[in-house]
């Protein structure tokens, strides 16, 4: 390299660092110094305090400087902590808004829904085993079910998730319901989880309603229609947590998330709409596994390559497109049945590895996941964890602070490298719908799970209470707590109520809306999402509407991939 | 008679109800098969009466059930199932996340074993061996009294 290059480098890094110190400064002019117990001042971000690897500005940015390894966000967490977005979802419409409305109290500022297991299959309550109903989710199959769920709700201030695959009922509901109270649209903000249905194909089936070609359909036009009705709200959340969660190592499942979102940036653009218009409300969603450093270095190259996909492979131009915005959860399956309270510091190691990561949202899962649904106290543990973690253990302080280690630089260089060759598999396949068509990641993913439990049982990877420092008294094993179910009188009532309001409705009506969303799916030119949402408005229920676009679309029906 | 009792064992691995949480059924489905039995799988979500059907069809002398999200409450029905359908020498197994408040449900419907997180497949073999043995003793034993 000659000496004018060498210069040429070393002065895009001294621009770098300027632009992002007048970034942040810009951010957050008022900050007060931060200190340590030991009254050493604390910086917001450290850097190489020789001269920089010739490629810094290339391979690791600053943050908020693409390709954004070292953080999205110029002040990362200093200036914006994690959302802290616990799930809940439980029993009736009614019950879930007592327990939302206690939480809203108490200063949260985002909501999120799950709606219970007989949602996600697409029946209505009336379809279903009644000791099935409300036991993980609340229980909504109608407009009116989410009126009562958002009762005292200010709908268009308070950020909404919910768990709602395609054709995006809940969504439908919830925009009705603002209708209905008057609240504009353009205020609604939020995500719809699970919307990757490439990731229902594969693993977690229990969102998987609809066939492939059907849910690829349906989700494009929930995305435009979202963009152009409701801006605001984010209608694709990709998601690796279910690959992970279903065995496939931390890079396999970094792999897959980027491969499907590539091919769900390439879906929109081939349907004619602009990636810097999709792109910026693109999320992600992953698992946080116990292995801290490899989950560090997996989400830094993760934001790197996403960074260069989509502005090499999508031609995004926006920054804001190729940030690569994630929520974490830590794993569950990482949690042991056996002296459950030690899961509360598997926990805390996961959450840790998440916020040292640059996460945006965080979910930290209660110690008794493993045992049942979570109760209130185990809940509240696991809330409290996030908060000392930032309050107590101020993880909040410096930006990307593993950044700069050798072991971590070259880590994150070696998780790319693994990411990039499992993504050139699929690629060679025909990208990654083809590739989950064909039962390819599906066979990986099963190979993973295996490859996990034999070394589980042969001894060679430890799990502290399972193959090793095993005790035989129960000392350290909270005794199973009671478990909470919803009570079958009040369920029975509402299912009751649903059943009332099937027979009082408008037939006529109810059945011209179905025949319109039928029609649309057949339809090139149709959007079915936004045939949904007037079909709800008028009576159809969620069962109804599944019930139609898989007779349309057809059954979505995992692969059995031996 | 001879042929009978020298076929591998059969079972059938599935989940009924609505959840889709698959790695478990498909992990334990791949360590019998290597362990030598003879393994019926489905994907999820499958009726009680399908189950039944299939289990007959087949000639399954366990079935194991996977469950994570309070499915298992919907297993004493398939043990009354099996009953209606004559097939009270199936041996059922449950796998999965079963609060231990609610073991007792199952066992007293008739369930052989409840498996947790972190039980070992050769345990598991072990056991649905022993359950397979039973199950055909029990089938011959209903032969041999049919007139």
């Amino acid at each position: 390299m000659s000496e004018t290059t060498r210069k040429q480098r070393l002065g895009a890094y001294d621009q770098a660092v300027e632009h992002w110190e007048n970034t942040y400064a810009q951010n957050l002019a008022n900050e007060r110094p931060v200190y340590n117990r030991s009254g050493i001042a604390i910086d917001p971000l450290y850097l190489p305090d020789t001269d920089p690897p010739l490629d810094y500005v290339d391979r690791l940015g600053l943050p908020g400087q693409a390709p954004y390894t070292r953080g999205i966000y110029s002040t990362m967490h200093r200036g914006r902590t994690w959302s802290q977005r616990q799930l809940i979802g439980l029993g009736t419409p009614a019950e879930y808004n007592r327990r939302v409305m206690k939480l809203l109290d108490a200063g949260t500022t985002a909501i999120s829904l799950i709606p219970c297991n007989s949602v996600y299959r697409g029946n209505d309550c009336d379809e279903v085993p009644l000791p099935l109903l409300g036991t993980c989710g609340t229980v909504v199959n109608t407009v009116d079910h989410m009126a009562t769920a958002l009762d005292g709700v200010p709908v268009g201030e308070i950020s909404t998730s919910m768990n709602d695959p395609s054709p995006f009922t809940l969504l439908a509901f919830v925009l009705n319901v603002a209708q209905q109270r008057n609240v504009h649209w353009q205020k609604i903000t939020g995500t719809s989880n699970q919307s990757d249905y490439l990731s229902h194909c594969v693993a977690n089936h229990m969102f998987f309603r609809l066939s492939l070609p059907g849910a690829r359909r349906i989700l494009l036009d929930h995305i435009s229609y979202c963009r152009e009705r409701v801006p605001q709200w984010n209608p694709l959340s990709v998601v690796g947590q279910h690959m992970q969660q279903a065995g496939a190592t931390p890079a396999e499942a970094m792999a897959f998330t980027l491969s499907s979102a590539l091919q769900y940036g390439e879906d929109c653009i081939n349907h004619g709409m602009d990636p810097d218009d999709v792109l910026p409300r693109f999320t992600f969603f992953f698992d946080i596994s116990m292995s801290l450093f490899e989950e560090v270095a997996k989400f830094r190259a993760g934001r790197r390559i996403w960074a260069r996909l989509t502005r090499d492979k999508l031609g995004a131009r926006d920054p804001r497109s190729q940030r690569f915005k994630f929520h974490g959860q830590t794993s569950g399956v990482d949690l042991t049945r056996q002296q459950p309270l030690n899961n509360i510091a598997r926990v805390t190691v996961q959450a840790i590895a998440g916020i040292l990561s640059g996460l945006q949202s965080m979910h930290t899962d209660a110690y008794d996941e493993v045992i049942n649904t979570p109760n209130e106290g185990p809940a509240r543990v696991a809330v409290a964890t996030q908060n000392l973690l930032r309050e107590e253990a101020h993880l909040c302080d410096v930006i990307d602070p593993l950044g700069g280690s050798w072991y971590i630089e070259q880590l994150t260089d070696q998780m790319e490298e693994k990411i990039l060759a499992v993504m050139d598999t699929i690629a060679e396949s025909g990208g990654m719908y083809r590739a989950v068509e064909k039962g390819l990641v599906q066979a990986m993913i099963g190979r993973s799970a295996l490859a996990w439990q034999e070394r589980v049982e042969n001894g060679d990877q430890k799990i502290v209470g399972v193959n090793c420092y095993t005790t035989d008294d129960n000392e350290t094993n909270d005794p199973s707590p009671a478990t909470e179910r919803p009570d079958p009188k009040t369920m029975g009532q509402h299912v009751e109520s649903l059943r009332v309001f099937k027979r009082q409705r408008d037939q006529e009506k109810v059945s011209a809306a179905l025949s319109n969303i039928a029609r649309a799916a057949n339809s090139k030119d149709d959007n079915v999402f936004a045939t949904v949402v007037a079909g709800t408005a008028i009576g159809v229920t969620h069962g109804e509407a599944v019930a139609c676009l898989r007779r349309e679309l057809g059954f979505g029906q995992p692969l059995i991939v031996e | 008679m001879n042929s009978e009792t020298t076929r591998p064992s059969r079972v059938l691995i599935t989940k009924i109800g609505l959840d889709g949480h698959d790695r478990g059924s498909r992990l334990v489905a791949a360590f019998l098969r290597d362990a030598g039995f003879e393994v019926i799988y489905t994907p999820p979500w499958q009726s009680i009466d399908a189950v039944v059907d299939l289990a007959l069809q087949e000639d399954v002398d366990v079935i194991g059930i996977s469950s994570l999200s309070t499915d298992h409450l919907i297993v004493p029905d398939l043990m009354r199932a099996l009953m209606v359908a004559r097939l009270g020498h199936i041996r059922v197994v449950v796998g999965g996340i079963i609060p231990d408040d609610e073991h007792a449900l199952l066992f007293n419907a008739g369930v052989s074993a409840v498996f947790g997180p972190g039980v070992s497949s050769a345990s598991i073999c072990a056991q649905v061996t022993t359950f397979a043995t039973e199950a055909r003793n029990d089938s011959a034993a209903t032969i041999d009294e049919t007139p």
